[in-house]
């Protein structure tokens, strides 16, 4: 059976060029970058070309990006990291209903801390207030962390607009840009922010990369402290190989950015087209047009994700949910509910996120099977049966 | 997604009993707030026997599966025995649940047992107190 991954956000392939990239780093590269004799020459060299390859796609200088393992290791260097080393000039933090539980949950901890969370609402379509926004800044605010785009219902913030709010307090802006790099432009200047956290996984890098660019100036309390590399900020052996995956990686995202976007926009709109055309009782989540460009995100109403999610899978169709079941979390999606998506349609909401391989031939399957798997879901969903008498009763009689 | 035994994959590709019964003699729903799932069982009886049972189900694939169950086990027993399933019994009729779905047999034995008592009420039985 063909398989088809609409779940890229969740793993990709790491690109054959990059791979190929790393393997020497694995076999004659393997010395130890923190080594004063030459074995070390290579592999160090191979990080400094890694951090000006990640700098090109953030527009930023290559000395201000730290290496990670992940977007939650750099979520957590920047928010804990700051938390810690401004707790003197306060300790109230800004972010949003929206972000990734690796802003969130260490947001909980940082509470209980001691700390003051403001959460600010978003409108249906995702976007932050930035009259809420401005209207939450106190004396003590310390931090502003909000994300570039949302990994769920791919709404872009106006993240100059709210760097501007930070920067004329003169507060610590940090951005969560995970489901943006690679897919759309990022310039830390012009977005003007203070840190940014990217992961190499998103773009056809390795797994277990991550980024932090810090601006100059930032001062960040390290969560893991031993040597001195990345700067003394993350200590312990850098990860070479996978690090020099993903800077070319990140190398060959920015060379491409334009052409891919524009072609994975073009493939999502026509899955989406034809979904919404074939399919009864589908409801976009986000916003229309302002959204990253691999991204569709549908409720499929009557009938619960994790099910629908099943059926799919079992004729080779992979998605992902915001649904109870599947998060594991028992509840439904938070960015749904966020946006006062009803929870019977958070329930039944369908992730999908597209590769820059071709699916154009593949769109009538996924739609002739999207709606097979809701027809058959649907026939033994009491909400649907609950609609149709409904219907029924309230049909005009002839 | 979770691991789910061959069982309840089984029952959650070809459900049994799938509908609802036109002129039931007992309807029981159920709905689990948390994740708003929700199951509708009706019955027909017959000399004391449930000589029917359907289901509906909103709700994961789990949910899908035990309702299934249920079905399969009250079908052809006496009201008295229907009512003694257990929820932990058509979990382990499936070959078990995942830890964080064992909230989801619940709501089969609950929407089945509602039914049952639905029918007494309206035939005026009261349910054996077993003693
Ligand atoms: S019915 Fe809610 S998780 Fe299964």
């Amino acid at each position: 059976m063909k398989t088809i991954n609409l779940d890229y956000a969740a793993a990709a392939p790491v690109e054959p060029a990059v791979l190929e990239y790393m393997l020497p780093y694995f076999k004659e590269y393997y010395g130890n970058p923190s080594s004063g004799h030459s074995l070390g020459e290579r592999p160090r060299k191979a990080l400094e070309e890694a951090r000006e390859k990640v700098g090109i796609l953030l527009e930023a200088e290559p000395k201000n990006i730290i290496f990670t393992s992940s977007a939650s290791e750099s979520n957590n260097l920047a928010i804990k990291g700051l938390a810690a080393s401004a707790k003197n000039k306060g300790n109230h933090i800004i972010s949003s209903t929206i972000e990734h539980f690796s802003i969130l949950n260490q947001l909980k901890t940082l509470q209980k801390n001691g700390y003051e969370v403001t959460l600010i609402p978003v409108d249906r379509h995702g976007f932050l207030s930035l009259d809420k926004l401005a209207e939450a800044i106190k004396d003590e605010t310390i931090l502003i962390s909000i994300q570039t785009a949302n990994p769920e219902i791919g709404t872009i913030q106006p993240v100059e607009k709210i760097a501007a709010i930070a920067r004329e307090k003169g507060i610590t802006f940090h951005t969560d840009a995970t489901a943006a790099a690679g897919w759309i432009p990022l310039s830390v200047e012009k977005m003007g922010v203070d840190l940014l956290t990217l992961a190499g996984d998103q773009f056809y890098g390795p797994k277990g990369t991550g980024a932090l660019f810090i601006r100059r100036g930032v001062r960040l309390t390290p969560l893991i402290e031993g040597g001195i590399q990345e700067r003394g900020l993350r200590a312990g052996t850098e990860n070479v190989a996978l690090i020099a995956g993903m800077g070319e990686a990140a190398r060959i995202a920015s060379e491409n950015i334009e052409q891919n976007s524009k072609v994975v926009a073009a493939q999502r709109d026509k899955l989406k087209e034809s979904l919404l055309a074939n399919v009864p009782h589908l409801h976009l989540n986000g916003h229309p047009e302002q959204r990253v460009p691999r991204n569709l995100n549908l409720s499929v109403e009557f009938v619960e994700g994790e099910a629908l999610l099943m059926r799919l899978n079992m004729v080779g169709i992979h998605v992902s949910s915001g649904s109870s079941c599947t998060s594991q979390a028992l509840k439904s999606s938070h960015v749904l509910s966020a946006i006062g998506v009803p929870p019977e349609l958070a329930q039944g909401s369908l992730l999908f996120t597209l590769g820059k391989e071709n699916i154009a031939d593949d769109i009538p399957y996924i739609t002739e099977q999207l709606g097979q798997v809701a027809g058959l879901l649907r026939n033994m969903s009491p909400l649907y049966h609950q609609y149709l008498k409904e219907a029924e009763k309230n049909a005009p009689v002839q | 997604m979770p691991q789910y035994s061959d069982k309840v994959m089984d029952h959650f590709t070809n459900p049994r009993n799938i509908g609802e019964i036109t002129d039931p003699d007992g309807v029981g729903e159920v709905g689990n707030p948390v994740c708003g799932d929700m199951m509708k069982f009706t019955i027909k009886v017959k000399d004391g026997r449930i000589e029917d049972v359907k289901y509906l189900t909103f709700g994961c694939g789990a949910a899908i599966s035990v309702s299934s169950m249920v079905s399969e086990m009250a079908k052809g027993k006496t009201l008295e025995e229907a009512l003694k399933i257990t929820n932990k019994q058509v979990a382990e009729e499936l070959g078990g649940l995942p830890g964080n779905k064992m909230h989801c047999s619940n709501l089969g034995a609950d929407a089945l047992h509602k039914a049952i008592e639905d029918y007494m009420e309206k035939n005026k039985i009261k349910a054996e107190s077993g003693s």
